[in-house]
């Protein structure tokens, strides 16, 4: 059913009239810094391409509306088919060849003749934040925990393995583990304070947590130092060889070793390898921990806490064990960093951060990990495609996270079906 | 405790109060609205932000006018700010927020951090990412005591400050308590379905929730503009993050627990900074809110969420 045109136009004029209002203040009207005070300017040619823009746009939006609309209408509409119990369905088959296919591109991404250092960078970066979302997937998406200051773990992780290396001399690999461990720590006693509450609570409170995380590695100049970071964090090696021209005393070195020509695009490509490594580890022991009690506590804790109750699960654990294993992963990945980095400082673990992981998880659709892979791809790429426009792309990408929520609501791929469902009930 | 020592703990009462009073105007909005539809508006920080400049803007374009009476001047520059800033507030409900009624609880929320990315890069983009210092609007106080070598003062902006909130808070109880808005407001907060199976309009309150919100920011990001003289587009982010302290401090969806919220995170504050370290005093404002919530886990004055199988 398509609306009169007069509906549309109308329709656009009162957007555009809603957008001259609310150009003039910031695009029409600016000001100048000067040796008398601000002084105005105005730029009323901008106002006019605003308002005609949001004109025009909201017109096409309108027609799109209908395009869609009717074509929806014409389509019978297809009823859900009964699945058979233990055969795996058409999605799951079909995320099953998108995991492989993904994971061998990644696999020979850097083995490839068109990957350069820019490349090999950018694919490190998004693995990073896979494995963040994976981890705080385990938190927000399976035990259904709100959690704004994911990036804490980030930062303590990251922290550990700086302050490791740098007090007692600790290798990447033995460090690892531990800040793994020690961000899980921070996790456990995190959720001490909070198993009370529930929802936004939660979310003031975990987003505290990251607030204050930040703020001490920021004021504690004489372990952290201060807004200074940390730097010379040693890169990691390969079972004792080193990726460097010169090795340091003691190690061998990956070049001379294996005989090929130096370059430093080996240890790019190892780091890569490292981090891929990492994010198949913890996406499998993820999935295996869905399959184990505690897994199938925390979706159970998600759906119905109270229903959880009488049936003897203990929230408690749950709920700590959750951020605990959550906070571990954002600890590998924060380890990891560091090492990539060689260098940490307070400004790599700012709230945005967590917002970015939060929304990788989100629009990803929760609970999903092929959702979470592609979500970040999206989320890392978005702004690196739109180099060109720099001073706008943080413009665009904001307005993106709110076009994609609103056209998915639940995420790209939206499948929260728990693990284990009775056949009657529809999740 | 001799008289200077009085003193100073007076000067930081004074300080505290007035910063809690911009932060409680904030917190209100971010009150409201979660009272209506559940959801923390992430974006209310860049809104307040949004009224800063929608004030500088009005002032300098005041001075170059040659309008310089002070109350005149004032007067505008709240008015202006107030209607741009609501009509900020209500376009960004109706574009980020009313599409996701009955979402995910998520969604809305990854919609509002998108919404708060956007409006703090668009207005850095199309005012500059430097600071805009603004040359001050009020000048003088009162001194209230004279001591040895100490002078407890109260400035007339400081005043103005606390006199405004005082009465906007007034005026706004009544407007919720007494009007039929107020009551379509909470009648929204009790069940939406049966508010508009009664007629009443349900989007429309939303709507007006979100206008009330912003113009509350509006008129604190035009008292912080005079009360520090300088302001950029980054502050809304750590204002909105203290006022959504305040009000889950107070306990979230309650009026008169926004104003306690904010009175006690300014307070916090300034006493903090005063007696022990200006570095740390975020970390006691997060940690009084996560002490308040281990002991009573709906905030101050909020009530307690009762769970209905």
């Amino acid at each position: 059913m398509a609306t009169p045109i007069e509906t549309k136009l109308k329709d656009s004029a009162a957007a555009a009239g809603l957008a001259l209002v609310l150009s003039i203040p910031f695009i029409g009207l600016h000001t100048i810094s000067t040796d008398q005070g601000l002084v105005v300017e105005s730029r009323w040619s901008w106002v006019a391409w605003a308002v005609g823009l949001v004109f025009i746009g909201r017109l096409l939006l309108g027609f799109a509306r209908d395009a869609l609309a009717a074509r929806a209408a014409s389509r019978p509409k297809k009823q859900a088919k009964p699945v058979a119990a233990g055969e795996p369905t058409l999605a799951a088959r079909l995320t099953r060849a998108f995991m492989a296919v993904a994971l061998l591109f990644a696999v020979t991404l850097p083995f490839m003749p068109y990957s350069d250092r820019y490349i090999i960078d950018l694919g490190t970066t998004v693995l990073i934040y896979i494995l963040l979302a994976l981890g705080l997937n385990v938190t927000v998406g399976l035990a259904g925990l709100l959690d704004l200051g994911f990036v804490a773990f980030y930062a303590i992780g990251a922290y550990s393995f700086a302050l490791l290396s740098k007090f007692f001399g600790l290798d990447f690999w033995v460090c690892l583990p531990l800040s793994g461990l020690i961000a899980a720590l921070f996790g456990a006693l995190l959720s001490l304070p909070i198993l009370r509450l529930r929802g936004d609570y939660l979310a003031i409170v975990t987003l505290g947590f990251g607030e204050i995380t930040r703020i001490v590695i920021l004021n504690w100049q004489s372990l952290t130092g201060g807004p200074n970071g940390v730097s010379g964090i040693p890169r990691p090696g390969l079972f004792g060889l080193s990726f460097d021209r010169r090795p340091p005393e003691g190690m061998g070195s990956f070049h001379e070793l294996t005989g090929i020509d130096f370059s430093g695009e080996h240890r790019l490509m190892f780091l890569y390898l490292i981090v891929l490594a990492l994010v198949c580890l913890v996406a499998w022991v993820i999935n295996r921990l869905r399959a184990l009690p505690v897994g199938r506590a925390w979706e159970a804790l998600r759906e119905d806490e109270i229903a959880c109750r009488s049936l003897g699960i203990n929230p408690t654990a749950s709920k700590v064990s959750a951020y605990a294993i959550g906070g571990m992963m954002g600890g590998f990945a924060g380890c990891f960093f560091a090492a990539r980095q060689g260098f940490v400082s307070p400004e790599s673990f700012g709230f945005i951060e967590s917002a970015l992981i939060l929304a990788i998880v989100v629009l990803g659709g929760m609970g999903s990990q092929v959702g979470v892979v592609i979500a970040a791809l999206f989320i890392v790429m978005l702004p690196e495609l739109g180099r060109e426009f720099a001073d706008y792309r943080m413009i665009v990408f904001g307005l993106a996270m709110i076009t994609i929520m609103v056209w998915r609501p639940g995420g790209l791929l939206s499948t929260r079906v728990p693990t284990v469902k009775l056949d009657q009930k529809g999740a | 405790m001799d008289a200077s020592a009085l003193g100073t703990f007076l000067q930081y009462l004074i300080n505290g109060i007035t910063l809690g009073a911009i932060y409680g105007l904030i917190a209100i909005g971010y009150t409201m609205v979660y009272g209506i539809i559940r959801m923390i508006n992430f974006a209310h920080g860049e809104i307040y932000m949004i009224g800063a400049f929608v004030a500088v803007t009005t002032f300098s374009l005041l001075s170059a006018l040659g309008i310089a009476a002070v109350p005149l001047a004032l007067l505008l520059v709240l008015l202006v700010s107030i209607f741009f800033t609501a009509a900020y507030g209500w376009t960004v409900e109706r574009i980020a927020y009313r599409p996701l009624r009955g979402a995910p609880k998520l969604a809305p929320l990854i919609s509002a951090i998108g919404m708060s990315i956007f409006l703090q890069n668009y207005v850095m983009q199309t005012q500059g990412s430097r600071p805009k210092p603004l040359a001050p609007v009020m000048n003088g106080g009162i001194n209230l005591w004279q001591g040895d070598g100490f002078t407890l003062s109260i400035s007339y902006i400081q005043l103005f400050i606390i006199v405004l909130t005082f009465a906007l808070m007034v005026g706004f109880t009544q407007l919720i308590n007494r009007t039929a808005l107020g009551r379509a407001q909470r009648a929204c907060e009790q069940d939406r379905t049966m508010a508009g199976l009664l007629g009443i309009n349900v989007d429309r309150t939303i709507s007006l929730t979100f206008v009330m919100g912003a113009a509350l920011a509006a008129v604190a990001g035009v008292l912080v503009t005079m009360y520090y003289g300088v302001i950029d587009f980054y502050i809304g982010f750590l204002a909105g993050m203290k006022a959504f302290t305040a009000a889950v401090l107070g306990g979230i969806g309650s009026l008169p627990g926004a104003m306690l919220g904010g009175l006690l995170i300014g307070l916090i504050e300034a006493f903090f900074t005063g007696y022990i370290s200006g570095a740390y005093k975020d970390v006691a404002s997060f940690s009084v809110l996560i002490a308040v919530l281990v002991f009573r886990p709906t905030g101050l004055l909020g009530r307690p969420d009762i769970e209905k199988v």
